[in-house]
């Protein structure tokens, strides 16, 4: 509670403060355009931080109920070890279904590499099974003893050494971002206070004056807090929409969900770029007051 | 009203004002004198709380300098006008603006005061000037704009720091009469100056006592003049 008085007390409508202290030049535009860059970073950081989430979220979801047998046999054995597995397969519990994928599935699995016209019948390539678990999943280990004493060729892969370093990538990419927002965050309290001290050494003769007339650290404070605090909330309010803007007009994500191309906001995620203003707001309040009381500890 | 008692203030190690006694009573006029760079401007900013006496005691309005919090010594300085010697205005606002900041920074309504802030300029002869700007104003102008800002919170103590210092007779003889009807009104009127002229003129007029500081002391000075 102390705080919001503090907050209503020292952004209270008394226009004479504001009016006390003369215009400041170079100070005021500097922390409008801190406020509006930073304010356009921290737009795309938020974006960068939720894009890398849901991309996290989907690899590990998609990932995370599907599992391959790989069968490695001589060609006489082939179709006897993919029965097997497929018969192992559909007794065992945590397993919804079971495929072989075909010659055409495995032909455009390898097209990346090897063009579209491999001719994949004449090549010892192992079979693939594609394995669709429920949401527990199967035992693994026991899974993996009983492929072995069925077919000796076929290699259970549950993905994790696919999943994991990509959900950990992800983690970190989160991780950077949520820094960055961070970094920005300090970054603009800082130049917001040494634009603040900047001010107040210019009027250092204001302060005196109005220290010797009577009025309270409160009410000299206020002339800037009140000042600093709107210039960084109007000039955060223009970088969050030009970046809003910017990451609006990137290309729509492909359904494949490429990467750069998903970064973004989805629903009401478009919403919290907008809380950026009155957090820099907040900033700009906290720093010039503190800078404005630290100053005024040398006023007598 | 302010009293001092063994009140002492030292700079850099060296005392500048020793065993300083005075109690100015309310409603008496003082006139503090002594050679330049003798301390009158330093005696004075202990006694608005510019500067905190070293040893000693300062009590204004009984209550000692010392345990009062900055927002105590801002309400106290309300009751005391001062009236620097270069005057400390700001530039940028009006000389009505100057004049009603006191008003402003009490949270007092200044526009609802405006009809006392019109009486108050017509009493020190700048009705016309309300809306010049301080650097428009000559000397005496600036002077008189001054003591009127310090009497419009109606302070029960009045300060001058050579208030006449940069202006002509006439202008000063002008200045000394305002300061001697608010002095007549009750206020307690303590002004620095070298100018023995003035002091003569006021004793003419009104009952003063005069103070000299003499080797960093201060001693009752009025059987000299």
């Amino acid at each position: 509670m102390a705080v919001f008085r503090a907050i209503s007390d020292l952004l209270g409508g008394d226009q004479n403060a504001g009016k006390v202290v003369p215009p400041s030049g170079y100070t005021a535009q500097l922390t409008t355009f801190t406020a509006g860059a930073m304010a356009f970073l921290a737009v795309f950081a938020m974006a960068l931080s939720l894009a890398t989430g849901r991309l996290a979220d989907r690899w590990s979801a998609e990932l995370a109920r599907t599992a391959t047998v790989r069968i490695s046999a001589p060609a006489g054995q082939m179709e006897a070890q993919s029965q097997a597995v497929l018969k192992v397969l559909e007794t065992t519990p945590g397993i919804v279904s079971a495929r072989v994928l075909s010659d055409q599935e495995q032909r455009e699995l390898l097209a990346p590499w090897f063009g579209p016209d491999l001719p994949i019948e004449s090549l010892p390539i192992p079979r693939l099974i594609e394995v669709i678990e429920t949401t527990e999943g199967p035992d693994i280990e026991g899974l993996r003893l009983r492929l072995k004493g069925e077919a000796p060729g076929a290699v259970f892969d549950d993905h994790t050494r696919w999943r994991r370093p990509l959900i950990d990538a992800a983690a970190r990419l989160r991780l950077l971002a949520a820094f960055s927002l961070t970094l920005i965050a300090v970054s603009t309290g800082a130049m917001i206070t040494l634009a603040a001290n900047a001010a107040l050494s210019a009027n250092a003769t204001v302060i005196s004056v109005l220290r010797l007339v009577g009025a309270r650290d409160t009410y000299i404070a206020r002339a800037f807090v009140r000042r600093f605090t709107l210039r960084a909330f109007g000039g955060a309010a223009f970088g969050t929409l030009i970046a809003v803007i910017a990451v609006w007009l990137l290309p729509a994500a492909a359904d494949e969900g490429a990467f750069l191309t998903g970064l973004g906001f989805r629903g009401w995620h478009w919403l919290l770029p907008f809380l950026i203003p009155p957090f820099a707001a907040f900033v700009a309040f906290w720093a010039t007051r503190a800078a404005a009381f630290r100053t005024l500890k040398g006023v007598t | 009203m302010i009293e001092l008692a063994n009140a002492a203030y030292s700079y850099g190690g060296g005392d500048i004002l020793t065993e300083l006694n005075l109690r100015l009573a309310p409603g008496s006029f003082h006139f503090l004198t002594g050679p330049s760079g003798a301390g009158k401007t330093t005696l004075l900013r202990l006694c608005y709380m510019e500067l905190l006496p070293s040893a000693g005691q300062v009590n204004i309005f009984d209550t000692d300098v010392r345990s009062m919090n900055r927002d105590q010594v801002a309400t106290t300085r309300r009751r005391i006008g001062v009236v620097h010697q270069d005057c400390k205005f700001l530039d940028h606002l009006t000389l009505a603006e100057n004049i009603a900041l006191p008003l402003d920074v009490s949270g007092r309504d200044s526009e609802a005061e405006m009809g006392n802030l019109n009486d108050l300029l017509s009493w020190v002869g700048l009705a016309g000037q309300a809306n010049s700007l301080p650097p428009q104003l000559s000397g005496g102008e600036r002077q008189r704009a001054a003591l009127a800002r310090a009497v419009i919170m109606s302070p029960d103590v009045i300060i001058a720091d050579e208030p006449t210092g940069n202006i002509d007779w006439e202008m000063a003889l002008r200045l000394l009469q305002l300061l001697v009807e608010l002095n007549k009104m009750g206020k307690t009127i303590l002004i620095a100056t070298h100018d023995l002229n003035l002091i003569r003129t006021a004793k003419s007029q009104t009952t003063t006592r005069v103070l000299r500081i003499h080797n960093r002391r201060l001693q009752l000075a009025g059987a000299d003049l």
